[in-house]
């Protein structure tokens, strides 16, 4: 089974978010970058299959130069093949988003002379949170699509697709070549070897200038929700707080 | 003239996703000043059209083919695109569940349409409408514009208080038979597996979480311990799950579950911003941490400065003292 993912590169904030002054992006000058967990997580389940069925895995990525690094990370991990559609590092909306990585999907398709058995996307992006490019590029590419899926059996011509609900699972039989959006839950990622960042080193990045027209979406400015405003009540610097500690749940009566 | 918003069932069962829907769907289409229509689609929507009513529908769409057996966003959102070149609506808007948001990016890209998931608040006009939403699950929030012939937004599930109706609508029921082709039926579900649930992480009146400072999946022991005593559950951090030592099913935040519980005491977590949002909803957050200024800390109303390892069985030997 070959198997393309699509990941994003987000910055990883702490304990806060700032904002740039010009409010269009987070500021990033001490941030180091990541990408969403559902998207590692879908990495890692294209890794896995791909180690115990065969087939080859390839990273998608369509950002700014420096998100080669998340591709790299990709490939210490485990992919084969890692792709980066060069953007200015301005935000795309999703439908110009899904526009372009639809071409660069096809491109690769054509160059590989046939389809990709799956398309892993995250079931949504960290920052942005659009909960849409998977669908939209699935249906441009007139694929079966479902979201949140949080386990994947390989079968021949289609895949059991397990959709998480309150209280249980949704179980999907999809033909493939389809596209599926992973949430986090459904592996535990691994971490790189020394072994796999050499090789991460060595993998090769193929690039695809793709241009797309903007969609109807625009972001105008990004600020941060009100904070509730705190006291933070100390109790105690030791295990003798604990009285006031129950003490505080008979008061709120979660002590029967 | 008309907003329509997509309900949301389970083979007939309502979501109570859906008052929030219509909550803010009967304001959004007085905004607008048009009317507001409610689509149902598939096996078991028929029952439920007088809720639709209720919740202030003046009309109800009933959308049924043989393919429609259960949900599956490839039939539901072609199904709904179909409505919606058919009766031509200024807008159209859901809750922004995995269902919701799901079928409006079906709809909007079968309709070639831009799509905003998850608004918490909207300004209708004649021009682009401009529109507050959520980022990074909620700890950040976008001023977006939408420029569309016909707009497709989606509210942030929770960020409407379900309200009931002032008055209801007409819930005039007509019926729409879309055209389907039977190949849909493959993202269609097939099947449920279903887990008898007890008390839920996201219901639990009280949730006790561990964080990297527990330092090891025994040392979660004294926290399920003590989750017992006081009929609640363990939560944790990613750093937890990605150790291996919990879970995911038990993670709190962005990418995990949100809770609500009455008091959420969070132990050897820093506070990261992606938990915080999973937690900030608690009433009453207590945090046990050996670092005073652990953004867990400062952002919780109770706190003790101490090791965990030595205040949790403390809390437990406590409580089992008054319990005699
Ligand atoms: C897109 C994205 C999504 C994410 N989603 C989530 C999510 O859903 N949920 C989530 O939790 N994280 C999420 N994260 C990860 C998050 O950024 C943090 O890395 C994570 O929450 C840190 O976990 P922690 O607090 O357990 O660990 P740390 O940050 O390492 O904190 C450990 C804390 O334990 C304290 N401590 C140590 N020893 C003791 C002791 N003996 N007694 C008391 N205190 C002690 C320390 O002072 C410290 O405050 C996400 C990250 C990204 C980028
Ligand atoms: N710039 C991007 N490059 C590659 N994949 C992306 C990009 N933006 C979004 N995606 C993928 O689409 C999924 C859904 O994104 P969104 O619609 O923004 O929530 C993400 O989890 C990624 O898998």
């Amino acid at each position: 089974m070959n198997i393309l993912v699509c990941v994003k590169r987000v910055p990883a904030p702490g304990a806060k978010i700032n904002v740039t002054e010009d409010g269009l992006s987070v500021d990033s000058a001490h941030l180091g970058f990541t990408t969403s967990p559902h998207e590692e997580c879908a990495l890692e389940e294209a890794v896995q299959i791909s180690e115990r069925d065969g087939g080859e895995v390839t990273v998608l990525t369509l950002g700014p130069v420096e998100a080669e690094e998340q591709l790299r990370y990709g490939a210490s991990v485990g992919a084969h093949h890692i792709i980066l559609v060069p953007t200015d590092g301005s935000a795309w909306d999703p439908q110009r988003t899904a526009a372009a990585l639809t071409t660069a999907i096809e491109q690769a398709e054509q160059a590989n002379g046939q389809p990709f058995d799956l398309i892993l996307f995250g079931n949504e992006s960290a920052d942005s949170g659009g909960f849409q490019v998977g669908v939209r590029v699935a249906l441009k590419l007139g694929r079966p699509s479902v979201n949140a899926i949080k386990g994947i059996d390989p079968g021949d011509g289609s895949v059991i697709a397990r959709r998480e609900i309150d209280g249980g699972f949704e179980v999907y039989e999809v033909p493939t070549p389809a596209v599926l959006g992973i949430k986090e839950g459904i592996n535990l990622p691994r971490y790189p070897t020394m072994k796999g960042r050499l090789a991460s080193k060595k993998a090769t990045l193929e690039t695809a200038e793709i241009a797309a027209e903007p969609g109807g979406q625009a972001l105008i400015r990004l600020h941060r929700p009100p904070e509730q405003a705190s006291t933070t009540e100390i109790l105690g610097t030791d295990e003798t707080a604990a009285v006031r500690i129950v003490d505080i749940l008979e008061e709120i009566g979660v002590l029967a | 003239m008309s907003l329509l918003v997509v309900l949301e069932h389970d083979r007939g069962k309502w979501v109570e996703a859906n008052d929030e829907a219509l909550t803010a769907a009967r304001k959004l289409a007085s905004d607008m000043g048009v009317e507001l229509h409610a689509a149902l689609v598939g096996v078991g929507a028929r029952d439920l059209v007088s809720q639709a009513a209720t919740g202030g529908a003046a009309v109800v769409h009933l959308c049924e083919h043989e393919v429609l057996t259960d949900y599956g966003p490839d039939a539901v959102g072609e199904t709904v695109a179909q409505l919606v070149a058919s009766i031509n609506p200024s807008a159209i808007t859901a809750v922004g569940t995995s269902r919701g948001n799901e079928v409006l990016a079906q709809l909007a890209a079968r309709a070639d349409l831009p799509f905003v998931a998850n608004c918490m608040t909207v300004a209708p006009s004649d021009g682009p409408w401009s529109m507050t939403r959520v980022q990074w699950g909620g700890s950040l929030l976008e001023d977006a514009t939408l420029d569309a012939p016909t707009k497709v937004l989606s509210f942030g599930h929770h960020s409407v208080v379900a309200e009931v109706a002032d008055a209801p609508g007409a819930g005039e029921v007509r019926e729409f038979a879309p055209a389907l082709d039977p190949a849909m039926a493959a993202t269609i579900v097939r099947d449920r597996d279903v887990q008898t649930a007890g008390v839920t992480l996201s219901t639990a009146p009280v949730v006790i979480s561990g964080g990297r400072g527990v330092g090891s999946a025994e040392g979660f022991d004294q926290l399920e311990e003590l989750a017992e005593l006081l009929g609640g559950r363990v939560g944790c951090s990613r750093a937890v799950t990605n150790l291996g030592w919990r879970n995911h099913t038990d993670q709190v935040g962005q990418t995990g579950t949100r809770i609500a519980p009455e008091i959420y005491i969070a132990t050897g977590i820093s506070g990261a911003i992606q938990h915080w949002v999973g937690a900030m909803a608690s009433k009453r957050i207590l945090a046990i941490n050996t670092d005073a200024e652990a953004n867990m800390v400062t952002k919780a109303d109770y706190a003790v400065i101490a090791d965990l390892h030595k205040v949790v069985p403390a809390i437990t030997a406590e409580i089992r003292r008054r319990q005699g």
